[in-house]
């Protein structure tokens, strides 16, 4: 019995020393990060943290890949729950409030590190979602706005200008009509566009909502604005593309397997992130453009993408080296690498001010397509118990294109439904 | 005297010695005792009382009485995972029951490759269910899946099996009753060994038909096995949701979500654990009374052998 008590307590020492030695030696933070569009995304990451690394010996970072943004968010908040959160990770810019109302991260301008001219170096746009109260809450890293990707053979073989993309919603249907083209027994070959309604859903929908002249949430992010007449009228377009024009498949268009169905030639266009601008360029067999998303009212498409955040229960030294490191990830030069690599905008204007960036545009310029849409670029949905919004909005979505309920019924319920669940942050 | 103090003497012992073997049984019991007050009355306790809270998102919960519970009942999704899950056990456990007792009557036969077929219908029972989701995937995957290759080929047009919310749930359906009756054959199958050869002899004796005889004594003397299954089938259709995860996430707009994912999502995606809470209890009540039927009212009714 002795013996035993002796053993755990020099086991306990060596663990308590081994610590303080750790701790003196380097800094360790855990990171959690989503990957949204498939690819070679979790490669790119994992280079980067270990380049800083070597820059940096005193820090070390895990980088955790942790599934698509919701699996990242339901991972850090059951983590932190257990006890064990990251120090820091990549979550939905959107996600702000509900990490806020569960108390789980720290405002990055009160770190020390983060100075006023650093935060200010970013593109306001994309700014908007990390700041609330007066504080700045998160930096946005991964971000990106919908473009529509077109594939310029299909246009020249359909006997349009390939270098005239749709700029309102009218031509983008009139072109579509064109660009379908169907087999001898009639059966569709390939589609005139495609949104997808999986996964991102909501994103879509407020995209064409904010072409309609629509916003969807007020600033406190405790109202919704669903049920509006324009934005029923947004949903009734993209429902009518299939159901009206026949120009796109009817039922959910699969988020994931979107670019497959691009890259394959079953659609002439597609709504897509930009962050998967790179992978389209390497696997298309064809020529393809890249335009903003045409317009209704007005041009527009909600910023997208996720923010760095740095959680509350890491020490002073933890938090300290997550801005460090936030900071050398969000570096111009970095910024470049990243976009060029994924197709992300990069998120300062000094990023493309690098020789590295003015290169790639020359050859290449549908890569600042998404960047140059910012200034018609609004905030993304964000407003409490956000996770629970938007799976509302996406089953309203589901439900109008798969044709078992009218727009008007499916948003009436999605507006009813959060309501019910807003009315507790009023 | 002496008489007196030997009779007062002995209760005693017999007293202690019951004590003894008391304790002796309480000792056995402890371990299994302990792991299920641990891990299922203990947490069953805890998800009751939970859900009489608030949720504490940070702040202090506090006590709501019934206003999750009004809440769950003021909830379309909830009525609607309901709904799915009892048409989903209606679709699932009497056809696996169906095909199990078929394919157990087709093997128990004498015949050249019995321990094949055997084998081959007992198989999908022991893929996961994530590896069995994800092949099942391909199949219904539209245009280039297998069943929409195969339509294809006899000319008709594909379909987004998956996507549409009027074929998901027969789609998901098939997929486990194609998974669950091989496991529901071997208990058939053991039933139909011990029934006494003797009966079918008697039978034929009798001039019995093979169907006559199926009807009026297999059938009656497997029942305590079908009990036995049904109330299985019956928790596992409330129980599996592995393939929601892989195929359809629940959509599209919960067509396909069961009362399980639907406390998995509200839980974990969601983090509001205090209507999971709420959402737990009543499932723990259809499964409970589930239970208690079979127990308490069916049990009698049952002719054991």
């Amino acid at each position: 019995m002795k013996f035993k008590t002796k053993a755990l307590l020099t086991a306990g020492l060596m663990t308590v020393t081994s610590l303080s030695a750790s701790i003196a030696q380097a800094v360790d933070l855990t990171m959690y990060y989503p990957v949204a569009v498939g690819g070679p995304v979790t490669k790119v990451i994992d280079d980067m943290v270990q380049k800083f690394q070597s820059e940096n010996p005193d820090i070390k970072v895990e980088a955790v890949y942790a599934g698509n943004y919701t699996d990242t968010m339901t991972k850090a908040m059951t983590a932190m729950k257990g006890g064990q959160p990251p120090q820091l990770s990549v979550l939905f810019s959107t996600d702000l409030f509900t990490l806020m109302d569960e108390k789980a991260i720290v405002p990055i301008d009160e770190i020390p590190g983060a100075d006023k001219e650093w935060l200010n170096s970013f593109y306001p746009a994309f700014m908007e979602n990390g700041r609330v109260e007066g504080k700045t809450w998160s930096i946005p890293f991964q971000r990106s706005t919908i473009v529509l990707y077109y594939n310029k053979d299909a246009f020249k073989e359909a006997g349009l200008d390939p270098e005239k993309p749709p700029t309102t919603w009218a031509e983008m249907a009139e072109m579509s009509k064109k660009l379908v083209k169907k087999d001898a027994s009639g059966n569709v070959t390939r589609w005139g566009v495609e949104i997808p309604s999986t996964g991102y859903g909501y994103w879509m929908l407020q995209a064409l909502a904010i072409e309609n002249g629509q916003k969807l949430m007020n600033e406190a992010g405790n109202q919704v604005s669903f049920n509006a007449p324009k934005t029923v009228e947004a949903l009734q377009y993209w429902v009518d593309l299939s159901a009206k024009e026949g120009v796109m498949p009817k039922g959910a268009v699969e988020w994931g397997t979107l670019r497959t169905d691009f890259l394959e030639g079953k659609t002439a266009m597609m709504w897509h992130t930009t962050g998967n601008l790179t992978a389209v360029k390497e696997g298309a067999k064809f020529d393809f453009g890249v335009a903003m998303l045409p317009a209704k009212e007005r041009r527009g498409s909600p910023t997208g993408g996720g923010n760095f955040y740095v959680f509350k229960s890491a020490s002073p030294e933890q938090q300290q080296a997550a801005v460090k490191f936030i900071r050398w990830m969000t570096a111009p030069e970095r910024a470049a690498d990243w976009s060029i690599k994924t197709g992300y905008v990069a998120v300062t204007p000094a990023a493309y001010e690098t020789e590295v960036m003015k290169t790639y545009v020359k050859g290449f310029p549908q890569a600042v397509v998404a960047r140059d849409q910012l200034e018609h670029a609004v905030a993304e949905l964000s407003v409490h118990d956000n996770g629970r919004i938007y799976k509302i909005v996406n089953d309203a979505v589901q439900a109008a294109v798969t044709g078992t309920q009218t727009p008007q019924e499916a948003l009436d319920s999605a507006q009813k439904q959060s309501e019910r669940v807003l009315n507790r942050y009023k | 005297m002496v008489s007196a103090v030997m009779s007062a003497a002995e209760p005693k012992a017999v007293r202690r010695k019951a004590w003894l073997t008391n304790i002796n049984a309480w000792l056995l019991l402890l371990p299994a005792i302990v792991l299920l007050a641990a891990f299922t009355h203990y947490p069953i306790l805890a998800t009751l009382y939970h859900s009489f809270f608030s949720l504490s998102r940070g702040g202090a919960s506090e006590f709501v009485g019934l206003e999750n519970y009004t809440y769950m009942l003021e909830d379309d999704v909830f009525w609607q995972v309901l709904r799915n899950n009892i048409v989903f056990a209606i679709a699932t456990v009497p056809t696996s029951i169906a095909l199990a007792l078929l394919m157990a009557v087709w093997v128990d036969k004498k015949m050249a490759g019995r321990s094949f077929l055997r084998l081959a219908f007992f198989t999908p029972t022991v893929l996961p269910m994530i590896a069995v989701a994800n092949i099942w995937l391909f199949f219904y995957t539209p245009d280039y899946g297998l069943l929409d290759q195969l339509l294809k080929s006899l000319g008709f047009s594909g379909h987004n099996w998956l996507g549409d919310p009027s074929t998901v749930m027969t789609c998901l359906a098939v997929m486990v009753v194609w998974k669950e009756a091989g496991f529901f054959m071997i208990f058939y199958l053991a039933a139909l060994q011990t029934i006494p050869p003797e009966l079918k002899e008697a039978a034929e004796v009798e001039g019995a038909s093979r169907w006559y005889f199926f009807r009026r004594v297999t059938l009656p003397l497997l029942m305590p096995t079908t009990l036995f299954i049904s109330i299985n089938a019956l928790i596992n259709s409330f129980k599996l949701v592995d393939q929601l995860v892989i195929m359809t996430k629940g959509g599209p707009n919960n067509a396909s979500s069961l009362l399980l994912y639907y406390i998995y999502e509200v839980a974990f995606t969601f983090q509001d654990t205090a209507f999971a809470a709420t959402l737990t209890v009543t499932l723990i009540t259809i499964l409970a009374a589930v239970a208690l039927t079979k127990f308490v009212y069916l049990d009698r009714r049952i002719h054991y052998q």
